[in-house]
Parts: C-alpha cells; structure tokens; sequence
C-alpha cells in the first residue's frame, strides 16, 4: 500500500551510517535475555500442551499403521515447543495463524478439540473439515486458523493476505505463517517476503527448520542454511531460536509480536527443531542415522527439557505424571470417537464446492 | 493391559509386507521409540517403532514370514506388573467385510443417502428494465471500471490490487480513475510478482476481505495459477464450508493482435474444467458491468475474463442504480430457428456477424451468449438446440479440450435426439499463435469460417 516514504527508504548509505536498519536488534534483544519468566501455572500449560501433541501424535502413527488413517499423515513429534511456544503468545480471537500440511499440532496447540482433528484424520463426518480434507487440510476460522495447506510454500503468500487483512481492517492483529526449511526455497516465499516488507504487513514468518526437507538434508538443499538471514534482502529483521525449548520460543514471540504490533513490519523468525519421526509415514529414513535421532530425542527433547525445569522448580514428578496419564485419556478418547464415527453420507459429495446457489 | 501390536501399514499403498527381523526378543524390555522390527514392503525396508512400554509377550510372527497383512497382531505386549510369559494370544475374531462405502470395522446401518448433484436455480432471469429507462453507449473498459467502482462504494472490503492498476490508471485503462476515488489503500499497485500477490488477494479474501486481482493479462496468471485453483478453489471444499474464498481473478484473456504466442491465449477451458471456480468471460458492456457486480458479490471464487480487442468497443448499457445479472445464464443475443451458434467472448462479435450474412441466404440462426463458462447453462444450449436441431460453436481458442468439446459432449449426452446434423466447431487453428499477419490471420477464427460451419451443417454448402 502507498504510504508516505519511510525513512528506512532513503539512499542508499553504508552500512554503518544505515542505523536505523534494524536487521540484527530483535535477535540482540533475545540474547541479552533468552528465556521466557514463565508462572508455574503457564509451565503447566505449555507441558500439558506439549506432551498433548506429543500423545496424539503417537497415537495417530499407530491408527495409520492400523489402517485408519490414508493417505499422506506428517507427525509433529520433536516439534512441539515451536507451536506451543509461538501461539502462547498470540492474542486469541485475533490473531490468525496459517501453517503447511504439518497442521496437528499447531491446531492443538490452539485449543481446537482432539476429537474432530483426529476424526478428520480417519476421514469421519464429525471431522474438522467433515472429512472431506485429511491430515493436510484442516482449518478453524472460529480460531483464526487458516490452514492446513497441501501446496508447500502457498501458505506463505496467503499469510501475506491474511495480514494484509489486518492491517486494511486496522484490527490490531497480526499473522503467523509458519513453513518449513524445504518451503523456504520456494520462489513465492520471497515475492511475499518483498511485498510484505514494501507494505509494512503485520506478519510474522517462521521457518520450523526440521533439518530436513523430506528426504533432503538443509545442507544439501540450502546456498544459505541460515534461514532468519534470508529476510536482509527484504530489510526484514531476523532471529534465531532454539526451537526446542518452549521458553525461549515463547520469549522470541514476545519480542517479535512486539515489533509487528507496533507496526514496524514483519519479522523472520527461524526456529530449529527437529522430527523423530519420517517427513510423511511411508519415510524409510535412509536419510540419517538412528544414532543422531536418538541424540537428539536424550539430549534436546523438548518435554522432557520441559520436565526437568519444572522439577527443578518444584514441580512433583508425581504430579507430572498424572497429567500424562490425564493426557493419555484425553487421546485414547479422541481415538475412539475417531474410529467410532460414521463417515461422511453419501450426499456430502456435492456440497460445499461452491457456497452459493447459481 | 496387554497390547497388541500389529503389523502397520507403513505407507499410502501397503496391505501386506514382509517381516524381515525381530530386533527385540521374547522378555525384552520395550521404551517408546525402540526399534522392535524391520518390514519390508513393495518400496523399501522399514523400521518398526515401539509407541508403548512394556516387556515383549509372545511374538506371534516369525521372522522372514512373508505377506503379512497389515492388521495383523504379530506381538503381544505387557504392561506394568503383568508378566509377560502369562500373555496369551488374542482369540482369532471374525473378519469385518469392508463394505464399499461405509468405515471398515465400524459396522454402522447403510446410508440410505443418496448422491445429490445440485440443480440449477430455476427460473433466474436477467433483471427486467423498466419501460422508458435510457440507455448510454459505454465501452467494455468503461462499464468494467463502472461496476468496480460502484462495488468499491458499496461495500468497504472491496478493494482492487495488481500490477500498475493504481498510479498509471491500469496497463489496459480498465482502472482508470480508481485510485484518485478510493486512495492507495483500496487501489493497490504490486510489484511483478503474480504468484505472490495472487496468494496475498486469496489469503486477504479467506481473511474477509473482497479482492479483485487484477492480472495484466491472464498469460501471466499462470503464473500464479496454483493459488487460482489450490488455494480459491478447493478451500471451501476442503474445509467442509468453513473456509470461503470470495475473490475475483480478472484482466485480458484470449489472442490481443500481433503479440505472438506467449501472449495470446484463451484460459476459458482451463479454468472452466476446475470444480469450485466460476469462470465468466463477457462479450459486450452491459454484460460486463452486470457480471462483474455479480462476480464481485459472489462467495464463491471467479475467474473473470476479459478480451482486449473488445476493451475498446461500446455499446449500450442501461441507466440503472444497481445492474446486477445472473451467474451461470447464457444470454440469447439472436433468435433464430434454423441454426444455433453458441459463442462466448470476443467470437460473440463473429457470431452475430455471420448470422447477419446467413440471413441474407435465407438462415435463420440464433445466437447464443453462454457468459458463463461454469457452471454452463446447458438448458438454455439444449433448448435453442431442441427448436433449431443444428448447432456450430465458435470458439476463439484452441479446438482440442475446449468449451466447444464440451458443448459438443452436452449435446450428445442430452440433445441427441434433437440433433439433424452432427455439431461442428470453429475454433483457432491448433498451432502456437504465429506473429506474422498473414499466418495470425490464418490461425484465429473468423466470421467467414462461422458461416460456412452454419451452411454445412444446415446441409445448404
């Protein structure tokens, strides 16, 4: 949108007189300080919502391997504290988030109930999306959850669009579009990236690198493997987060949601995690060592990371362990309702391809 | 509780596989995450991971057993305090058919549901212009342009976006005068991105907003066209209804003069063949403007195609507040009875042209409008063709998979038996349009070609 030039516009100048370029002063901001000061009743929160992702995934694997789940089904296990960390944080009713066709957890991590996300994914009519979207496709606009989206990369100019949204309603909101490593290299990642930058979009992108896209390591796909460098083009300051730790995501989120309501632009956030399990379930992983994911699961997971800063803070291993068993519950019924519904009738075929009658 | 394990299905296709080896034993103890077995299947050989705890119980498969179906329990596992050697093997129980149709193992009544394609609305007809109400000659850019900004005013959320469609008045005009009533933030100029800022107008209208993009032309939208069809089209659908996408796609479609083959193509079968769009593509301006209110109104995604050598042309629109024409109507441009020319677009312009020369041999032919592509208005086709029983398409555009093919598929799956000669079609020839003018000519239908398709199948050539 045509605005009144901004000073960050202005000629060209060398980079040190460019001061008012603010490329590197979030990811200052988060070093001086990286960890969220989180309440024990928020650190219960962010446990329960985690080790909630993590159950229904697990479960989800098992009901594919059952056979009660098709088709293409991408699991978020080891990705948890990237969802559960960012969406802490938004404003809810107001905020939007759109997300690739790793959808799970960050509608869980919504609040959006288990029972018609895992009964979308068996196909069921009491699914999200009446089962007639799967794994890839689900989506909430009563919580501003636009997707689900199967085309890797399109969520991101369609997060533009949602921003845009925002910032033409003059709403106060902002969009997260969350994309992985492997949709970074896609080109309209950057035509939205320029847009997004040229018209001050309300928007946050951030790139869950999981180190792998699909089969194909960073290294091998990436000129660049620092992904929250790739905004400097565009002017669009970066950070880099260990997304294995819900704190500290938490903590970038407060810092980035920050600059973007107050109308400074988007912001680039990379957040490195990491996937247990394969890219979709028919992954034979020849792609790397079990060793390295096993490292990973002893060493960065990140509830069990969780767990020990809340025991070390005073949380009762007992008390832990009984909101895993609630957690279990919760997910054994989800299950059940998911196997137990009807699917779709036979007449849901034809609705829903257009809205209106003509 | 003992668990059961059983034998996954680890990709979209497996039944059945091989289990190649037992990593684990009887009377191991099992964490989630641990590696118990390795199965082939049809693609490659794949690790079997633990999601329980527990010990091992009795193995029921051995290794190297192959055709194994998925389902199939190939280990029992023992939970806390239970012993594993006292675990027995679950009772065989009785296949549950998979009946077509219905959740394997659900076992749930038959739906007595039947397969409901929706109908057509009966009885939509253009709105009647009061007796005595005046008429201006307004040119097909003019009354685009109109309908835009009427809509702009009356509803807040619509606003225009694309490349130089704000400070340079639009690359074909078609915007002119938009952004000095509506300001830059409802008139937006966008870099040369159209894969980027088509995905920004359909994210904005799956926000609640009304966007029109505006493509310089339809060539470059193919660019763009996986958010045309990925992202508008099938959202909806996807999300069970939830998610809609009220988005208008426009700009020049079709062969404009000499700009070669990169830059002269007709979209209209393209788009037409995608379930979840509407595809309009007017010819003249009264069309234009009622049919771009229409698509701007519409919940539902349009692609709306223009014609550039039509832009310019100008014919009478009525003065009314509010001209708003139905979706999906063909519009009957000329009655005839002797034969039917369906058209759409700028070869409307040829079809009443050589139904001008027909009627000078003594044809009578009627002349069809179909306006919009989807969905098509196969009554108003299939009644015209019932009266006349002859029937030509002129089509500017390839003839292979085109509207035509399909107008020519509806009249032998419904109009049979109306039929006194086979349908015929006129369409651009099917070669990349050439630049030079002589073989342009030669590619690009004509009025001459319509009339001879007309004698033909009137068996008067």
């Amino acid at each position: 949108m045509a605005k009144a030039p901004k000073s960050k516009k202005s000629p060209a100048k060398s980079p040190t007189e460019d001061t008012d370029f603010v490329l590197h002063s979030l990811q200052d901001t988060l070093e001086k300080d990286r960890r969220y000061k989180a309440s024990d009743e928020q650190l219960q929160h962010f446990y329960e919502q985690m080790l909630l992702i993590r159950r229904f995934e697990e479960r989800a694997g098992q009901l594919y391997g059952l056979g009660l789940i098709g088709g293409f089904c991408h699991l978020y296990i080891g990705q948890e504290a990237v969802a559960v960390g960012l969406q802490s944080a938004l404003t809810e009713g107001l905020d939007s988030v759109i997300t690739g066709y790793r959808d799970h957890g960050h509608m869980l991590a919504y609040g959006i109930d288990p029972k018609v996300i895992m009964a979308e994914l068996t196909g069921r009519e009491a699914g999200i999306s009446k089962g007639k979207g799967g794994s890839m496709h689900m989506f909430s606009t009563e919580h501003k959850f636009y997707g689900g989206h199967g085309i890797v990369g399109a969520q991101v100019s369609l997060g533009g669009g949602l921003a845009l949204a925002h910032q033409y309603n003059n709403d106060g909101g902002l969009c997260l579009a969350y994309f992985g490593d492997g949709a970074a290299n896609q080109g309209q990642v950057y035509e939205t990236f320029n847009m997004a930058a040229l018209w001050n979009l309300p928007i946050v992108f951030v790139v869950e690198n999981n180190q792998y896209a699909m089969g194909t390591a960073v290294k091998r796909s990436s000129a660049e493997t620092e992904f929250y460098r790739r905004g400097t083009a565009f002017r669009i300051p970066g950070m880099k987060v260990n997304g294995m730790d819900v704190l500290e995501v938490r903590q970038a989120a407060e810092i980035a949601f920050k600059h973007v309501r107050e109308g400074k632009g988007p912001v680039l956030m990379e957040c490195e995690t990491y996937r247990y399990r394969g890219h979709s379930m028919s992954d034979p992983a020849k792609y790397r060592t079990r060793e390295e994911v096993q490292d990973i699961r002893e060493h960065k997971d990140p509830i069990e990371g969780l767990k020990k800063f809340m025991i070390e803070n005073g949380s009762k291993e007992d008390d832990l362990k009984a909101i895993d068993k609630d957690i279990r519950k919760v997910v054994s019924e989800a299950a059940d309702f998911a196997e137990s519904s009807p699917e779709p009738e036979a007449s849901e075929l034809y609705t829903d391809v257009l809205v209106e009658e003509y | 509780m003992a668990i059961e394990l059983k034998m996954p299905a680890l990709s979209p296709t497996m039944e059945e596989g091989t289990l190649a080896k037992w990593l684990k034993s009887e009377g191991d103890e099992i964490v989630a995450g641990d590696i118990i077995a390795e199965i082939e299947t049809d693609k490659a050989t794949m690790e079997f991971e633990a999601v329980d705890e527990g010990t091992l119980g009795k193995i029921m498969v051995e290794e190297g057993t192959e055709g194994v179906k998925v389902g199939t329990v190939i280990a029992m596992l023992a939970g806390e305090g239970e012993d594993a050697s006292d675990i027995e093997a679950p009772a065989a129980t009785d296949e549950v058919e998979d009946v077509e149709g219905e959740g394997k193992d659900v076992g749930r009544e038959e739906s007595a549901a039947e397969i409901t394609k929706p109908k057509p609305k009966a009885d939509v007809r253009d709105p009647d212009v009061p007796e005595g109400t005046s008429y201006t000659s307004t040119s097909v850019r003019e009354a685009l342009r109109d309908a835009m900004a009427e809509e702009m005013r009356r509803d807040e959320r619509v606003f225009v976006m694309g490349e130089e469609v704000a400070e340079y008045q639009g690359a074909y005009k078609v915007t002119q005068g938009l952004l000095d009533e509506f300001g830059p933030k409802r008139v937006i100029d966008t870099p040369i991105t159209e894969y980027g800022f088509a995905g920004i107008g359909t994210g904005a209208a799956m926000g609640g907003l009304r966007p029109i993009v505006e493509f310089m032309t339809f060539n470059f939208a193919m660019q763009a066209i996986d958010h045309i069809i990925n992202s508008a089209a099938k959202t909806n659908y996807m999300s069970g209804g939830q998610m809609r996408c009220p988005v208008v796609f426009r700009g020049p479609n079709g062969a404009a003069s000499r700009v070669g083959a990169q830059h002269s193509q007709n979209y209209g079968p393209w788009y037409a063949s995608v379930p979840g769009l509407i595809v309009i593509a007017p010819y003249d301006s009264a069309d234009a403007k009622g049919l771009m209110k229409a698509a701007i109104r519409s919940e539902d995604p349009v692609v709306f195609l223009e014609n550039e050598l039509v832009y310019g042309r100008s014919f009478d629109v009525p003065d009314m507040d509010d001209y708003v024409l139905p979706i999906g109507k063909a519009r009957i441009m000329r009655e005839g009875s002797d034969v039917t020319i369906v058209a759409y677009s700028i070869a409307v312009g040829l079809a009443l042209e050589a139904a001008e020369e027909l009627a000078g041999e003594g044809i009578d032919a009627e002349v069809i409008d179909l306006r919009t592509l989807r969905p098509l208005d196969r009554e108003t086709v299939l009644a015209s063709l019932a009266k006349t029983n002859r029937l030509v398409i002129a089509e500017e555009g390839w003839p292979t998979c085109s509207i035509a093919s399909e107008i020519i598929a509806i009249c032998m799956e419904d109009g049979f038996d109306h039929l006194d000669a086979p349908v015929t079609r006129v369409c651009d020839e099917d070669v990349p349009l050439p630049y030079a003018a002589n073989l342009e000519k030669l590619a690009l239908i004509d009025t001459p070609r319509i009339v001879k398709a007309a004698k033909k199948v009137c068996y008067r050539d």
